[in-house]
């Protein structure tokens, strides 16, 4: 149960983009059209739900203070908080990595249309937000950590799916000012959709 | 001669023309994460150019040696560790604002504007000139966050680095503080203002 309230929070409350403001860089980019937003967002999703738990254990058994308990009572006050910056960004970077080389070999067509953006999830801010974010609230076991992975790449899929489809009728339909046309436009819209989701604040299951 | 000019327009073309927030659209998270208050605001700036700078002239330096496959790995690695270094001294100087910034201080990391520097500049240029650049580009971005920060403080509670500005007569006569400055998607909406008068007057960065 508490599993699943995390999982919803994760999705509508603490959403990465509306919310946070993690991984706009790549939010901005590539949100001009439907398919390749969606694309990028399964791939974030997929990245959020297989680098969080791995972060989760690597949090739990190496870096906390008092982690390496379990190789002997003589580290038992061991505190290596400090590394799990580089720790967790060496995962991400290597997990990016391999689901690059995944997306090239099984779908060639997603491979072409994202096309440089894929490493850009190695420094997309949603993916080591999200593994801060767990080291910060304590999360009691990898399954939450896994529901809250799943639900911040689901929030930023549906993000960044909603503006992109926002912005093509935009593009095709409206008479924005010259100088607020792409990414100026695109900021507003999101501060539009980040206040219309502070609605969601508060829900509690 | 010509190799001084150069290096004036690496330094200075940051601040406006090429500005790494308003202009390349790099690092927006952290712009709109930290500028509810002016004072955690310019401690990121100030945490940025030094992270830029250093890291900046360290690829430069490395670049002849790192295997063009791995780089990416390696940049971070080298942006983590300055992080790290940059953090570890925020909290023992600074805990107060370090405690404000939480995680953004660590997502430095993956603040776009590093990586886009690395990559298009620090791996093809000699060590000096990228220096430079890391210097101007952070301070292109402290420059944004700062004119975000001074706007949401100073109308989201009437304060700048916490003393008070708006004088107490004002609110007794009903003068009342816009909350909504606090929040976050308001920080968009500044940065969007902002990229509009940029542009309004620089006409050639237009889109279609």
């Amino acid at each position: 149960m508490e599993n699943i309230n995390i999982f919803i929070r994760s999705i509508f409350i603490d959403n990465m983009i509306f919310a946070y403001f993690l991984g706009m860089c790549s939010f901005l980019a590539v949100s001009k059209n439907v398919k390749t937003a969606f694309g990028l967002g399964v791939a974030v999703t997929f990245m959020l739900v297989i680098t969080l738990p791995i972060n989760y254990l690597l949090n739990t058994y190496v870096l906390q203070p008092g982690a390496l308990s379990w190789l002997g009572t003589e580290y038992a006050d061991v505190d290596l908080s400090f590394l799990s910056l580089i720790l967790f960004i060496a995962v991400i970077a290597s997990m990016t990595q391999l689901v690059e080389m995944a997306v090239e070999k099984f779908s060639p067509s997603l491979y072409a249309s994202l096309g440089i953006f894929l490493p850009l999830i190695a420094v997309n801010c949603a993916i080591l937000g999200g593994s801060l974010f767990m080291q910060q609230r304590d999360f009691t076991s990898v399954t939450t950590a896994i529901c809250a992975g799943g639900g911040w790449g689901l929030g930023w899929l549906l993000a960044i799916t909603a503006v992109a489809a926002i912005r093509e009728r935009v593009a095709a339909y409206s008479k924005v000012p010259k100088p607020l046309r792409g990414v100026g436009i695109t900021f507003i819209i999101t501060a539009l959709m980040g206040i219309a989701f502070m609605s969601f604040l508060g829900i509690k299951l | 001669m010509a190799d001084k000019v150069n290096n004036k327009s690496v330094f200075f073309n940051p601040f406006s023309k090429n500005n790494p927030v308003i202009v390349q659209i790099l690092g927006i998270c952290s712009v709109l994460a930290v500028t509810a208050k002016l004072e955690p605001a310019i401690v990121m700036g100030l945490s940025v150019i030094a992270v830029l700078a250093f890291s900046n002239v360290i690829i430069s330096l490395l670049r002849n040696t790192i295997p063009n496959s791995i780089r990416i790995i390696v940049q971070l690695v080298v942006v983590a560790g300055l992080v790290i270094i940059v953090s570890e001294l925020l909290k023992a100087y600074a805990y107060a604002v370090s405690v404000q910034l939480s995680v953004f201080i660590g997502l430095i990391i993956t603040n776009c504007i590093l990586m886009g520097r690395l990559e298009a500049f620090a791996m093809a240029n000699k060590p000096w000139p990228s220096f430079l650049d890391g210097i101007g580009n952070g301070i292109g971005y402290a420059i944004i966050l700062v004119i975000v920060g001074f706007f949401r403080e100073l109308l989201g509670s009437g304060t700048l680095f916490g003393f008070q500005i708006v004088p107490q007569a004002a609110y007794e006569a009903g003068y009342v503080n816009n909350g909504l400055m606090i929040l976050p998607p308001m920080a968009l909406i500044v940065v969007a203002c902002i990229i509009w008068i940029h542009r309004s007057i620089n006409k050639d960065l237009q889109e279609d």
